[in-house]
């Protein structure tokens, strides 16, 4: 790779201007009397090469490479430099300073005395990340990869395999860069190994894959906790991504951050067109592709998969003080950021426009539940139910909270057992036949999540099946962790 | 400066290792077969049927088993495996 070079070495006085400032057009005739003249002057122009056209020592800097390695921040700005040192700046139009650095005392003489400066274009909004990205020190560890002019980037990107069937965004060094800076972390630090192959995933590649996946920088710290989540031994990623089921990572945001990035908890929340939404989930997908290796077909063995292997993301409404949010419920301070990764299948659509009781809404939502997996099958998995605003205004109205509904949601879940052993009601599947004789609940106490998200119209709510790895309580479950800002 | 567009690698930037498969006992006369249950549904009725098989033509089994198929196999599985058998057969599912 080419770097970036300063080309401030020689001794000399350098100029920078730029087209679009008054100040710097106000000098021209002033540099023109310069020409030819003792010490040497190299103007380097950051917008319109016709500006300053003819005039000796012009130099294009519209990609503002010197302009970044010599800290401009203002144009015009003058650099004596003297032996290979800088040892003066001339920010703006000052006549004394110009006459002092030039020794000439009749320079300028029929302009003002001063005229302050105009902003330099490498300072300008998003400048600094971009120019730093592609011109600072290069303190990216992965290895990279030169495209010539011909190569498109994108198809570049799904010839290497880096991409999940969708366009990815190119991970260059600039847009890398901008990444990293939405997190104060240091781009070495290892998060932890991922499998399948347990490769080392540094935040810098984690960045790569959110440039990838077409994040904003200010996701990153959403990104890397679902990471660290999906990491944790219980949430059991390794086998969640070699599953021959239908699961995969469901990214669940709570706290301020879920506005703050400009998250959907609304209309559509479990669907598209929101970018935070689409490029969290996705990011940790292609994490677990490009660092991790599992890519179907190959370690990952699903026998249908489902469309949440693009991305499944989603935040809570925590709008109706009424409800406790899932972040509460799951022992966080109110007001924390957290992130609850939960490892399930699509959506199982629930629709109930009749019930007007919390009474009947619960024995609703309980049939819909008890189809997870499978009807006869219990203590199999987890369960997310999202409750949608109008089916949620029917338990406001009648007082009922998050604990309420949740207890009640259980016991309407506990059926005999000799109805569900296997074999019973004419079907295989089932329960162990010794428990016949118990009232078996479908859910551990702990395994039914409810989160509140949605429009406001539409006696809708939504119903995620988790991954059957819950038959055992610590095979695979729903972990809840703090966001770190 | 440069009109140079450079990418950077995404991925673990690991390369496979290729190791050989052992070649497999021309009997199992006097060896020992693992039965690896990985913990999967029915698993251990597949092996429950292949064990007295194997036993009544005098070949020694050792019973190894994941408790769950969702986790991989600790180190200590592997090695009571490597350690106390010859040739593995492994029970996948459902």
């Amino acid at each position: 790779m080419v770097e970036s070079q300063n080309e401030l070495l020689d001794d000399g006085v350098y100029l920078f201007v730029k087209q679009d400032c008054p100040t710097c057009r106000l000098v021209e005739p002033v540099v023109r009397q310069l020409q030819s003249r003792s010490p040497a002057l190299t103007i380097f122009v950051q917008d319109d090469m016709t500006f300053f056209a003819g005039v000796e020592g012009v130099r294009d800097d519209r990609s503002l490479e010197q302009s970044y390695h010599s800290n401009i921040e203002f144009v015009p700005t003058l650099i004596e430099i003297s032996g290979g040192q800088e040892v003066r700046r001339v920010i703006g139009w000052d006549r004394q300073d110009w006459q002092s650095l030039f020794q000439d005392p009749d320079l300028g003489a029929d302009l003002p005395v001063g005229q302050p400066a105009c902003g330099s274009l490498s300072v300008a909004p998003g400048a600094e990340d971009y120019l730093r990205g592609r011109f600072g020190p290069n303190p990216l560890k992965s290895r990279s990869f030169a495209l010539s002019r011909f190569d498109d980037p994108v198809e570049q990107a799904y010839d290497r395999g880096w991409t999940d069937g969708l366009p990815v965004v190119p991970p260059t060094a600039e847009r890398i860069s901008r990444m990293l800076a939405g997190t104060n972390r240091d781009p070495q630090e290892v998060i932890g190994n991922i499998p399948p192959n347990l490769a080392e995933c540094t935040v810098e590649k984690v960045a790569i894959n959110a440039v990838l996946a077409g994040c904003l920088p200010q996701y990153m710290p959403v990104v890397l906790a679902a990471l660290e989540t999906a990491l944790e031994p219980n949430f059991t990623l390794h086998g969640l991504l070699c599953t021959t089921c239908f699961s995969s990572p469901i990214i669940i945001v709570n706290g301020p951050i879920a506005g703050e990035i400009g998250m959907n908890w609304g209309i559509n929340a479990l669907g598209q067109g929101n970018r935070a939404n689409a490029t969290i989930g996705r990011a940790l997908q292609l994490i677990v592709r490009n660092v991790g290796g599992g890519k179907p077909g190959e370690i990952d063995r699903a026998t249908l998969g489902n469309p949440g292997k693009y991305t499944f993301c989603f935040a809570e409404d925590e709008t109706d003080p009424t409800w406790k949010p899932l972040s509460e419920a799951r022992g966080f301070a109110p007001g924390s950021n957290t992130v609850t990764l939960f490892p399930g299948d699509g959506v199982h659509g629930f629709g109930d426009s009749r019930s007007r009781t919390p009474e009947e809404l619960t024995r609703s939502y309980a049939m819909g539940l008890l189809g997870c997996l499978h009807p006869k099958l219990c203590e199999a998995t987890y369960a997310v139910l999202i409750i949608s605003p109008e089916h949620y205004a029917i338990y406001r109205q009648a007082g009922w909270d998050r604990d309420k509904i949740t207890s009640e949601l259980y016991k309407a879940t506990v059926r005999p057992g000799r109805d569900l052993i296997r074999g019973a009601q004419g079907v295989g599947e089932g329960i162990d036949p010794a428990r016949a004789d118990e009232d078996v609940a479908k859910f551990y106490e702990e395994g039914l999540l409810i989160v509140r998200a949605g429009g406001p119209a539409g006696l809708f709510s939504g119903i995620l099946t988790g991954w059957t790895a819950g038959r055992h309580r610590d095979e695979s479950k729903p972990i809840t962790r703090e966001i770190k800002l | 400066m440069t009109d140079e567009v450079r990418i950077f690698d995404p991925t673990g930037e690991q390369a496979p290792a290729m190791r050989e498969r052992l070649a497999p006992p021309a009997s199992l006369e006097g060896k020992t077969v693992a039965l690896y249950d990985i913990g999967k549904t029915r698993s251990d009725e597949f092996l429950d049927s292949l064990e007295p098989e194997l036993n009544s033509r005098g070949i020694k089994t050792l019973r190894v088993a994941k408790p769950t198929n969702a986790k991989v196999a600790t180190p200590e599985i592997l090695r009571k495996i490597v350690d106390g058998a010859d040739v593995v057969v492994e029970a996948l599912a459902d």
